[in-house]
């Protein structure tokens, strides 16, 4: 008896610092954009903040579009280029691994600044183009740009999970299919698609958050002209200073993630506690 | 099929480069332009070491980069030790969930969450500024956290627990018998845990825009600030040096991690 009681002493004791932090610092918060988003200046109940959320519905929606456009095309690279990624040498993957992520590590305001550069009116590719002598392009300031500033920022976020699942397939189980007839199509629909599930999810997610919620890459590569939830929610919180709007704008956004990402987990539920967070 | 691959490689690598050899290449550019080279010199390097500015941020970056993956590891390691002996299953799902929630929340809700608690603790208290070093501290642990008992945990699971209680059978105490058996074993993960916090904490932008003060500013707020006028090529010098920096410490890792997958390859084949 005066075992188990040290037992549970000792793991309450283990336990309590970080059950304390992510209480304050974790918990709370949440609660703190709910409180803000339901109440005035003065700290008075209102609807106000949430009946003001109408007003921003073109720019939920454009976000919501831009955001599915660039995960559509993550995608769609990023599937054919992890495949054949999975199916090269053990030390060849390594390195591709590296090379894919490193650019990651570079922040990625420098990263969408650099980008500008390139794209801008007297930017890199006009300078070229005006050296073969054609007109310039107007590409900053267009949707096109925006979603060129997520796919390229995030899309690591969707070669990897893919690859990781891929490179643990079985290759028994395509020869299995060949021997019995199937062609490249159905054993993609049949076998790799469908075991490749998980991670192609988890792809999805990694690059639909942070694009939905980006305010620094419309900022930069939508010059000032297209405007998505991140920058309003910046604008009220940085510029004009109304909390109250700025956290029931966060509000929405967040039960809106949470929400989808429930879904989603659960059309593809995989509980595997024992995978760890790889940094490269 | 062969071709397709070729050309898919060429396309996806020339498009994750294009940018940084912009950066690289610009930051020699004898001008202050970036968009049109003039020659090549070491000027804008010479000019980023001759602002005490640039520097002044450069240690601040570092500083809270330590202090919160030093923090963080040190509470991670704790909660992980405290989540894997965790008996009750419910309780023990509903600390993972919450662990997972600043890792699922998109940045700037986190960031925002975070203010608004500051600000509000700042009021209830009637300060004049809510906003400090110790808020900026307090986020990047709280984000750094989950990434810690995340690299530390899976490494607990793999531990033999038999060699702890071996340890305490021949007259170890508890907390003698995690540091001589346990710890090792897991070593692995505490530094992955570390590094991977002092590298979120180094790049961190959005988070740390909304829970900083004015007084203490880092590189990506520096550089936030910088892009907002015409940039010169002091910042892709910057940008330069930093990437450099990551590059190394990204090497060491992999080191480690290799290191690490041939260590447990060993102890497999023994058994």
């Amino acid at each position: 008896m005066k075992h188990t009681n040290r037992r549970s002493l000792r793991t309450g004791l283990l336990n309590g610092p970080y059950l304390l932090w992510s209480a304050i610092f974790i918990v709370v918060p949440l609660f703190m954009i709910a409180y803000y988003a339901f109440t005035d200046s003065s700290g008075a109940f209102t609807w106000e903040n949430i009946r003001m959320l109408t007003l921003y519905k073109e720019t939920f929606a454009i976000s919501l579009w831009y955001s599915l456009l660039a995960t559509v095309i993550t995608f769609i690279i990023s599937f054919p280029f992890a495949y054949f990624m999975s199916r090269r040498s053990a030390s060849a993957q390594r390195m591709m691994t590296l090379l894919i992520m490193l650019p990651m590590w570079m922040n990625l305001l420098i990263r969408t600044y650099s980008w500008m550069n390139i794209l801008e009116r007297n930017g890199i590719i006009n300078n070229i183009l005006g050296l073969i002598g054609l007109e310039p392009l107007k590409m900053i300031g267009t949707g096109g740009a925006v979603v060129l500033g997520m796919v390229y920022n995030y899309i690591p976020y969707m070669i990897i999970p893919i690859y990781t699942i891929l490179v643990k397939m079985d290759p028994a189980l395509l020869e299995a299919a060949e021997d019995l007839g199937a062609s490249f199509l159905v054993k993609l629909r049949r076998i790799i698609l469908p075991l490749s599930l998980p991670g192609i999810l988890s792809g999805i997610i990694m690059v639909f958050v942070p694009s939905i919620s980006t305010f620094y890459i419309s900022q930069k590569l939508g010059g000032g002209k297209i405007m998505l939830i991140g920058d309003v929610i910046d604008r009220q919180i940085q510029t004009a200073y109304n909390y109250n709007l700025g956290a029931s704008l966060s509000l929405v956004l967040m039960v809106f993630i949470l929400l989808s990402m429930a879904l989603l987990n659960r059309a593809g539920k995989d509980d595997n506690e024992d995978e760890g967070v790889m940094l490269i | 099929m062969k071709a397709t691959e070729r050309i898919l490689n060429i396309l996806i690598f020339t498009f994750l480069y294009a940018p940084l050899l912009v950066m690289v290449v610009f930051s020699f550019n004898a001008s202050k332009s970036t968009a049109v080279l003039s020659g090549f010199s070491f000027y804008w390097y010479k000019e980023l070491f001759a602002s005490s500015d640039t520097i002044t941020a450069l240690q601040n970056t570092l500083i809270l980069a330590v202090a919160s993956a030093t923090i963080a590891t040190v509470l991670g390691l704790i909660a992980a030790v405290g989540i894997f002996r965790m008996r009750s299953k419910p309780l023990r799902n509903t600390v993972m969930t919450i662990t997972d929630i600043p890792m699922m929340n998109p940045d700037i809700v986190t960031g925002v969450s975070l203010m608004l608690l500051f600000v509000f603790i700042g009021r209830l208290l009637g300060l004049a500024n809510s906003l400090s070093f110790i808020t900026l501290l307090i986020a990047h642990i709280t984000f750094n956290l989950p990434y810690a008992i995340l690299n530390i945990l899976p490494k607990l699971r793999q531990t033999d627990r038999n060699l702890s209680y071996a340890a305490m059978d021949l007259g170890c105490t508890p907390v003698k018998a995690f540091f001589k058996v346990t710890m090792p074993a897991i070593r692995p993960g505490v530094l992955a845990a570390w590094l991977m916090g002092f590298t979120l904490s180094l790049d961190d932008f959005v988070i740390s825009y909304y829970t900083n003060g004015a007084s203490f500013q880092t590189l990506p707020l520096k550089i936030f600030a910088m892009t907002k006028k015409t940039v010169k090529p002091d910042m892709y010098a910057l940008s330069s040096l930093i990437f450099i920096t990551i590059l190394v410490l990204l090497i060491l890792v992999n080191i480690l991690q290799s290191k690490s997958q041939k260590d447990n390859n060993r102890t497999l084949k023994k058994e």
